[in-house]
């Protein structure tokens, strides 16, 4: 059985050079923008570029916006679905896995002939309008791991019994989801927030195909145009996506890990 | 008692109902309508028979060998990675910083991963120079391109390798070590526990994840647009082309392909479904 542990080290090793070679050469053509040794100057222009600023800031409202109108649609439903309609359940996560089945490209060309400035809402015709558009389409991307999240966090409370004390102490509908149970799933809702995040911030297709000023068509347009910032921006990128996993797992350390209590 | 309830139950699920109706089912629908309409109002399927052109053909082809090669390649190259880290016995922190590195790896996919493979292989990369001062291999003279077919495989199994590790690990921990032992007792070998213990329990698994690492695959532009330029002619770079120059070229072309691509992912997406649901008998 020695040999076992040996080829599980090679299998390793092999995998940990395929995944880390890239990262140290992306990393070590970013420091090398002048010939007389290594320097960060690739990043400071990165930095101080206008143009990363703003699409960078854009990218991450529009990445908020997202976060809010994710969790306002599909709370509520998962809420609903677990507490009342377990029978509807395999409809709705049907319908939050449909994004992985069409590609993105193909949301934004069905959002591009459907919503264009002829039709009957015409929400490409303005720019807040197509904002609008680009976020209700950066929620149907996160769908799948938004509600995943939100319906792995209502699994470890009893929605059932928080509920009926609630209402026999006369809450609301709205008062039982936003004081009772959003509170007790915030950790699973933050870690699909991220997730979201870290998508919307390098997304092309959706942003480019709406003209709108993204990071993800920034990047493509710098890659075509300059030399050493693509790979400053390739490790920038890197080292947001780790954060934001990072963070996910920090989360999960302080979420609940099972049922608070089971019949 | 909460009979009176039911309007706000009601009134819960429908945002989600209408979002869905309006951002995933409508549009998807429209592109069909589109995809079979002649422009005056009749139905055809001109726009379907025009897809068997060479070119159309051939960016088909290409597209689907690179998400067949990336994802078969993902899951072998995947499955191995995490055998040989959960069942090889490394050292606990390995198992948690793979997990760690493969969330961030399957979604460190698009424009920043195509920088960071030319910044490795392309012309003037650093693994491409190191190999050829240092052992004197030449991979651009030996026929290699990181816009090629190869090139392309290579780059997306960055994000598929691990998306597989992630998915695969449930179902390898699902693997009771009391099977293993039975068998041992029962004078199997290694490899007699594998072919019929083993892998006929992660099969279903494997062969979900393989569809499902296909869609991802075929459904990704912006790691091939931003590597490739449009070099590559795969579908999606095609479809992004087409949907640039509309005001050129016929509306209802485009929508074909797009028919075209989701009949790819959806069969991809329908054998995933159905075998998931054989997969989870035994890993409860």
């Amino acid at each position: 059985m020695r040999g076992n542990r040996f080829w599980s080290w090679v299998v390793f090793g092999l995998g940990a050079a395929y995944f880390l070679l890239p990262l140290l050469a992306t990393l070590e053509f970013s420091l090398s923008i002048r010939r007389d040794g290594y320097t960060l100057d690739a990043y400071r222009n990165v930095f101080a570029d206008p143009g990363f600023q703003q699409t960078f800031s854009y990218s991450l409202i529009i990445g908020l916006c997202t976060i809010i109108v994710g969790i306002v649609i599909i709370m509520p439903a998962a809420y609903f679905v677990r507490l009342r309609m377990p029978q509807i359940r395999p409809v709705v996560e049907f319908l939050t896995l449909m994004p992985l089945i069409i590609p993105p490209i193909i949301l934004v060309f069905g959002y591009i002939r459907l919503y264009n400035s002829s039709s009957f809402l015409p929400l490409t015709g303005s720019v807040m309008g197509t904002n609008i558009l680009l976020t209700l389409g950066y929620v149907a991307l996160a769908m799948p791991y938004m509600y995943r999240a939100i319906d792995t966090g209502l699994r470890t409370i009893d929605v059932q019994t928080l509920t009926e004390a609630a209402t026999i102490l006369g809450a609301s509908r709205l008062r039982i989801l936003t004081r009772i149970i959003f509170p007790n799933v915030i950790t699973a809702v933050l870690s699909g927030a991220f997730l979201t995040l870290a998508i919307v911030m390098g997304e092309f297709v959706l942003a480019s195909l709406l003209n709108r000023p993204g990071f993800g068509p920034y990047m493509q347009n710098i890659g075509a145009n300059r030399a050493y910032e693509p790979s400053a921006l390739a490790i920038i990128s890197f080292v947001f996506t780790w954060s934001a996993m990072v963070a996910i797992q920090l989360l999960a350390r302080f979420a609940p890990k099972s049922s608070a209590r089971k019949d | 008692m909460f009979a009176e309830l039911r309007l706000g139950e009601a009134i819960a699920i429908l945002p989600f109902l209408a979002f869905a109706v309006m951002f995933l089912i409508l549009p998807t629908l429209g592109l069909f309508a589109t995809a079979f309409s002649d422009g005056q109002g009749g139905l055809t399927l001109d726009n379907i028979g025009a897809l068997f052109t060479p070119q159309i053909l051939r960016s088909f082809s290409i597209s689907i060998r690179v998400s067949f090669a990336s994802s078969a390649l993902g899951c072998l190259i995947g499955l191995a990675i995490a055998l040989a880290v959960i069942r090889g016995r490394l050292p606990p922190v390995i198992r948690s910083t793979l997990l760690t590195f493969s969330g961030v790896a399957s979604n460190f996919a698009g424009i920043p991963l195509a920088f960071a493979f030319l910044a490795t292989l392309g012309r003037v990369g650093l693994v491409t120079i190191i190999l050829r001062e240092v052992f004197g291999l030449d991979l651009y003279r030996a026929g290699f391109n990181i816009l090629s077919f190869w090139g392309l495989t290579l780059t997306y199994l960055y994000f598929q390798i691990p998306l597989m590790i992630l998915i695969i690990t449930p179902a390898i921990d699902g693997l009771k070590r009391e099977w293993s032992e039975a068998a041992e007792t029962l004078g199997a070998s290694t490899w007699q526990f594998w072919r019929y213990v083993g892998l006929p329990v992660l099969w279903p698994n494997l062969l979900g994840t393989l569809s499902l690492l296909f869609a991802n695959a075929f459904g990704a532009i912006a790691t091939a647009y931003a590597l490739t330029g449009s070099s590559l002619n795969i579908v999606p770079i095609l479809l992004y082309a087409q949907i640039r120059g509309d005001v050129l070229q016929n509306q209802q072309l485009g929508a074909a392909l797009a028919v075209g691509m989701i009949a790819i992912t959806a069969l991809a997406n329908v054998v995933y479904l159905v075998v998931r649901t054989r997969a989870e008998r035994w890993l409860k």
